[in-house]
């Protein structure tokens, strides 16, 4: 992991408006942001740990632990949510066996929602790993996330 | 080679592409046509063209706007005009190189219209159909025309003819010609364009900074997206104008890290720039230096509110500070900054490049110009559209859009998100303008219209906007960030049965007391969804609180459904949607619903091709058993 994080810390010059990036990027690195790169980047930046953890916990995109191979967020902007935003997310909740913001023991699948997508027009939508899936119901859910009537709850 | 030069050249091979005798196929690749598997359908002709020794062109472009029949694929084959198909999969595409392209039947029957305004074999002129023939599409012209990711098309349609003629005239003239359009901010708050770069103009210091908001955090809304992957040089273009006349050196994109195609096209559109010297020193020879760097949002829809955003930019949290000293004074790094959404600078690219007469052509008194909106929701044509302001709301909804899905009675249309409120049917030959929308107690926002039909409850929509505020708030002001809490909690109160008349009188007190007491434009807007609801559907709030009663099913613990013997044709269609098991019901005989194991979920209402699942006129005390 240290080689990774100076690898990535050496490309910047450690100023304040950096710090949101430098985040991003070690988010994308690892899934999330170990409790070690947050001291890092902290002497880097050369800024009190809690600074890094203040901007860190503002912004909803970072995380604390890692996530699953396949990133779910189901999308509760309101075009999904006047389509059934709602049951798409049960559904998903159902389907994966875990709730929003949670990762499944095999370290498949995580589940979090998001505030809109952009693919309003076809909602409901969701989102594994950067794809769009669009006009989710509960049989293109199933499909979409692989959990056929075979597979276990 | 100069810039003429290569337009000159770029326009012959436009010009060539559409005289060539091959045929040409565009794919629409935006994120909305992806996400309903236009890459699937872009493989098939990659694959199946050469394979079948067909030598066409095939173009990935943008988007036409037309969610709801996405993938969009075009066709020209010579000496036909192009042809656009709607709703093409893999299958249809094979369908439409063996039908079309090999046996020269054009598939008349996929079609949605053709280009030009001829009619071809029974297809009408796209331009004709009724989603195209209100709209006045500017913004959008080149979004699903051109190839995004080339240069020279955005080149060949007029493209930094704007700057050339903006760094010819000067920068006090480039403000003038945005001031005699009347141009608007189109991010929200509407305020002219022009004197918001005066200010920042005037301004003392040479250091200024240029913003463009591309944080769109209206969800619901992805008008600012569709550009920035169908066009991306033009916001580029209109930045550089913008940064000319106030006298910016230095410019950020702040983009959504939701958008990832968009940033990518973004990105890709600043190299193009940089290398044909539209960026960085000297451009074009006239001593003016301009940079572009993009930075990602992290998710915090308060991000999009200007000093926020600013604070964001600088490395903080993203909170908002109050205003005077307005950032056109002194913004990021407390230098002057001018902040402009997308629109707003793609607006003024055209503005120079056409005039502004030609800009104020259309739109109303006080609102120039046409405007794009997102139509979402419960309404058939979803997409992204652009009309003339002033356009009504039913000529929107109705002509346009389609009107109601499934053609369900018309309930209410959210305009301006969050921030925005809730219009009724009565209201719907309401002027599509800033002030029009105000007056009707909502706003304009940046273009979300998401449209409801009568199973949308509006208590529990007014619970879904409180929710996202409160969750959004940033918790810098007591009223935003207490206020939005207790209004949550009453409205979910309501939801649950648990609601009294007094509490939608304390709904509205409330709800004005944190417009007033808000530092931002978040909590100063947060309760209108609200008051709203409560201005035009205050029966449904009393429902829930006397009745006990959610009309439209939406609301669980006021909610009971039955299914109507008389329209029931035991199709069992309810029983197979229905995730617990609670309908009982013997094929083509009357189904029943188990109340006791009934969780309300509404998918055997939403699955009943009949309308047989309804909601119980007043809640049955007498259990409903199979
Ligand atoms: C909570 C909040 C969120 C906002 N979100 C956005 C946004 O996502 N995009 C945007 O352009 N403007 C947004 N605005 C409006 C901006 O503060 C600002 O008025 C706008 O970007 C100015 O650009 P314009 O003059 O070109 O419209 C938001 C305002 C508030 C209060
Ligand atoms: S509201 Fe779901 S994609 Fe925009």
């Amino acid at each position: 992991m240290e080689e990774r994080l100076s690898s990535i810390l050496s490309s910047y010059e450690g100023k304040r408006e950096e710090l949101i990036p430098i985040l991003q990027q070690i988010q994308g690195e690892f899934g999330y942001l170990p409790e070690q790169a947050m001291l890092e980047i902290a002497r880097f930046a050369r800024v009190p740990e809690s600074s890094v953890y203040a901007i860190a916990t503002f912004y909803t995109q970072f995380r604390f632990t890692p996530i699953g191979k396949k990133h779910v967020m189901v999308c509760r902007g309101t075009a999904c949510y006047v389509r059934g935003a709602s049951r798409v997310l049960e559904t998903v909740e159902e389907l994966l066996g875990i709730k929003e913001g949670e990762t499944t023991e095999d370290m498949e699948y995580s589940l979090e929602t998001v505030a809109c997508i952009g693919a309003c027009g076809l909602s409901p939508c969701i989102m594994i790993n950067k794809k769009v899936e669009a006009k989710m119901t509960r049989k293109r859910l199933t499909d979409v996330l692989g959990k056929g009537e075979a597979a276990e709850a | 080679m100069s810039l003429e030069d290569t337009r000159a050249n770029a326009q012959q091979q436009w010009q060539a592409l559409q005289d060539s005798d091959k045929p040409v196929i565009l794919v629409g690749t935006a994120t909305c046509g992806r996400a309903a598997g236009a890459l699937e359908v872009l493989d098939v002709f990659r694959d199946e063209l050469p394979r079948r020794g067909i030598d066409a062109t095939i173009v990935e472009v943008g988007c036409l706007g037309l969610c709801y029949v996405e993938p969009l694929v075009c066709i020209t084959k010579p000496p036909r005009p192009g042809i656009c198909y709607t709703n093409v999969t893999p299958k249809k595409a094979v369908a439409l190189i063996e039908g079309y392209l090999v046996n020269d039947d054009c598939q008349a029957g996929m079609a949605l219209g053709v280009l030009g305004d001829q009619g071809l074999e029974g297809i009408a002129p796209l331009l004709e159909t009724p989603v195209f023939k209100h709209q006045v599409r500017r913004t959008l012209a080149r979004c699903g025309v051109i190839d995004p990711s080339n240069f020279d098309h955005y080149l060949a349609h007029d493209g930094y003819a704007g700057l050339t003629k903006a760094l010819k005239v000067g920068p006090e003239q480039v403000i003038e010609e945005v001031k005699n359009s009347g141009l608007r901010g189109r991010g929200g708050a509407g305020f002219p364009t022009w004197r918001k770069w005066q200010l920042c103009r005037e301004a003392p210091g040479d250091e200024k900074y240029l913003v463009c908001n591309a944080d769109e955090g209206d969800p619901g809304a992805f008008m600012n997206r569709s550009l920035l992957e169908g066009d991306p040089h033009a916001l580029l273009e209109g930045m550089l104008i913008a940064g000319y006349a106030i006298g910016a050196e230095t410019s950020y994109i702040y983009c959504r890290a939701e958008y990832p195609l968009a940033l990518e096209r973004v990105r890709m559109a600043i190299d193009q720039a940089k290398q044909h010297g539209l960026l960085g020193e000297d451009i074009l020879g006239s001593g003016f230096n301009f940079h572009i760097k993009v930075k990602e949002g992290a998710g915090a829809f308060v991000c999009g509110e200007e000093t926020a955003l600013i604070a964001s930019i600088e490395g903080e949290r993203g909170m908002p500070r109050s205003r005077p000293p307005f950032p056109a004074v002194a913004g990021l790094w407390q230098k002057p900054t001018i902040i402009n959404n997308v629109e707003t600078l793609a607006g003024v690219a055209l503005i120079l490049q056409h005039g502004a007469d030609w800009f104020a052509e259309y739109g109303t008194e006080q609102s120039k110009g046409t405007k794009t909106f997102a139509l979402v929701g419960q309404v058939k044509n979803t997409g992204l559209v652009e009309v003339p302001m002033g356009t009504t709301l039913r000529k929107m909804i109705f002509d346009i859009g389609g009107g109601v899905l499934g053609d369900k009675p018309f309930k209410a249309v959210q305009t301006g998100g969050p921030s925005g409120g809730c219009i009724p049917a009565s209201l719907l030959d309401t002027p599509v303008d800033y002030d029009s929308l105000a007056a009707a107690g909502s706003i304009m926002g940046s273009g979300g219209m998401v449209v409801m039909d009568e199973d949308t409850c509006m208590v529990d929509f007014a619970r879904y906007f409180l929710d996202f505020a409160q969750k959004e708030s940033c918790g810098k002001c007591v009223p935003c960030r207490l206020g939005t809490k207790q209004l949550l909690d009453i409205l979910t109160d309501i939801t649950q049965g648990k609601g009294t008349t007094e509490d939608i009188d304390l709904l509205v007190e409330l709800g004005e007391a944190i417009k007033m007491g808000s530092l931002c434009g978040l909590g100063q807007t947060a309760p209108n969804p609200v008051l709203t609801t409560i201005r035009y559907f205050r029966d449904e709030y009393e429902a829930h609180v006397i009745d006990k009663r959610c009309p439209s099913g939406t609301c669980r613990a006021l909610t009971q459904f039955v299914i109507v013997p008389e329209t029931c044709t035991g199709c069992g269609l309810c029983r197979a949607a229905c995730p617990v098991e609670a309908i009982l019901g013997e094929k083509k005989a009357t189904h029943e619903i188990i109340d006791e194991r009934c969780t309300r979920c509404g998918a055997c209402r939403e699955a009943c091709p009949f309308g047989a699942v309804t909601v119980a006129e007043a809640k049955q005390d007498k259990q409903l058993s199979g």
